[in-house]
């Protein structure tokens, strides 16, 4: 896939960012607003998506960095599972909330009923956003990445002979 | 397979999808909301969370969200792993 | 016999998409039928756990007496979608390594090549 021109290249540079921060709006605000890791991550690889067909699969591997992806994926994923074992560390159940209502971070007690909400409450729901978030991101964006690379071998090869579209040099 | 036999299978099936759809409940009102109402009431004293449904994917379900997160890594690993082996040829 | 639109428009999406899986014989439009298929199986979730006059399940500034819809289905729903995400992936890199290899996507065609 060859990079389109400077107009779209231009625009998608300046509507990328307010993607990414969109998305991690939506990751960070999980436990209030509607959405979550899993929204906020595909929001944000909407994103990468965006970079793919702007720039082309080679510039939006210089963007975000193929080979960080899959540490990315990891750490998220171990996040999520440490965060879980806590509660059972704690010697509770798994899967226990140890954070909620206890001050300190994210431990403020909410007002039974409606309210506007308040930020530094719910927990460990928040750091669990936040791995999971991590998680799709970088899962989605891996397959993104590797369809990329997958179609374009198709290209290549005696299926769909294209002989005017070249590959950009790195 | 044959046509005439696809088409028995799904005749069977749609007739299963008709039948089923006059069993259905009065729409918009659920039969029995127990548990849910159990999670609206609790859920902000037992996780201090306004999003209910996060509290119940994260806390209350936790496990279903590990499943599904270990789906997509494993599903990611697959699609990796399917394009890497093409590629070597 | 009480029939109402929104399982009827379950009863449609469900039924096409095994339309769609049992009679097509173009492997993009086999997938297509899947993710119809999806689509259903997940509105069915979230029509069932409907309840008259109620809001989502998020307190953060709720409209004053309403009664709220049931947040069980919704969450199964997410975890649903996200699944049916990974699938959807798999069975496109699954298709275009069977395009690779055979050069068609007529299932009819693939099983002759096979012998």
């Amino acid at each position: 896939m060859k990079p389109m021109s400077k107009i779209v290249r231009t625009v998608a540079a300046s509507i990328g960012w307010f993607v990414f921060v969109f998305g991690i709006y939506v990751i960070v605000h999980g436990h209030l607003t509607p959405g979550g890791g899993f929204q906020g991550g595909a929001v944000m690889a909407t994103g990468v998506a965006l970079l793919i067909v702007a720039y082309g699969g080679w510039g939006a591997e210089r963007c975000v960095g193929k080979e960080r992806l899959p540490v990315f994926e990891s750490a998220g994923l171990l996040t999520f599972i440490i965060l879980a074992f806590g509660g059972a560390c704690l010697g509770i159940t798994f899967f226990f909330n140890f954070l909620a209502n206890k001050g300190g971070l994210f431990g403020d007690k909410l007002p039974l009923g409606i309210n506007p909400g308040i930020f530094n409450s719910a927990g460990v729901i928040p750091l669990m956003n936040m791995g999971v978030g991590m998680e799709v991101l970088a899962g989605i964006s891996l397959i993104l990445f590797a369809m990329f690379y997958g179609t374009k071998r198709v290209r290549e090869g005696r299926c769909l002979v294209d002989n005017e579209e070249k590959e950009e040099d790195v | 397979m044959k046509l005439g036999v696809k088409i028995a299978i799904v005749l069977l099936l749609f007739s299963f999808l008709l039948m089923g759809l006059g069993f259905m409940h009065k729409y918009g009102v659920p039969l029995k909301s127990d548990m849910d109402d159990y999670f609206i009431n609790h859920a902000q004293k037992e996780t201090a969370t306004n999003n209910v449904v996060t509290s119940i994917v994260f806390d209350y379900r936790g496990f279903d969200t590990l499943g599904e997160a270990s789906v997509l890594f494993t599903a990611v690993l697959g699609v990796v792993m399917i394009f890497r082996e093409a590629g070597k040829k | 016999m009480f029939y109402d639109i929104h399982y009827v428009t379950i009863v449609f999406l469900i039924a096409l998409g095994i339309y769609a899986v049992m009679f097509q014989h173009n492997l993009i439009k086999i997938a297509i039928g899947i993710d119809i298929l999806e689509s259903g199986a997940n509105l069915l979730l979230i029509v069932l756990g409907y309840r008259n006059g109620g809001v989502a399940p998020i307190f953060t500034m709720a409209p004053q007496g309403k009664s709220m819809v049931l947040p069980t289905p919704q969450a199964l729903t997410l975890t649903a979608i996200v699944i049916g995400l990974a699938t959807t992936a798999l069975m496109l890199s699954l298709i275009v390594m069977l395009y690779r290899h055979y050069g068609t996507l007529d299932t009819r065609e693939i099983r002759r090549l096979r012998g």
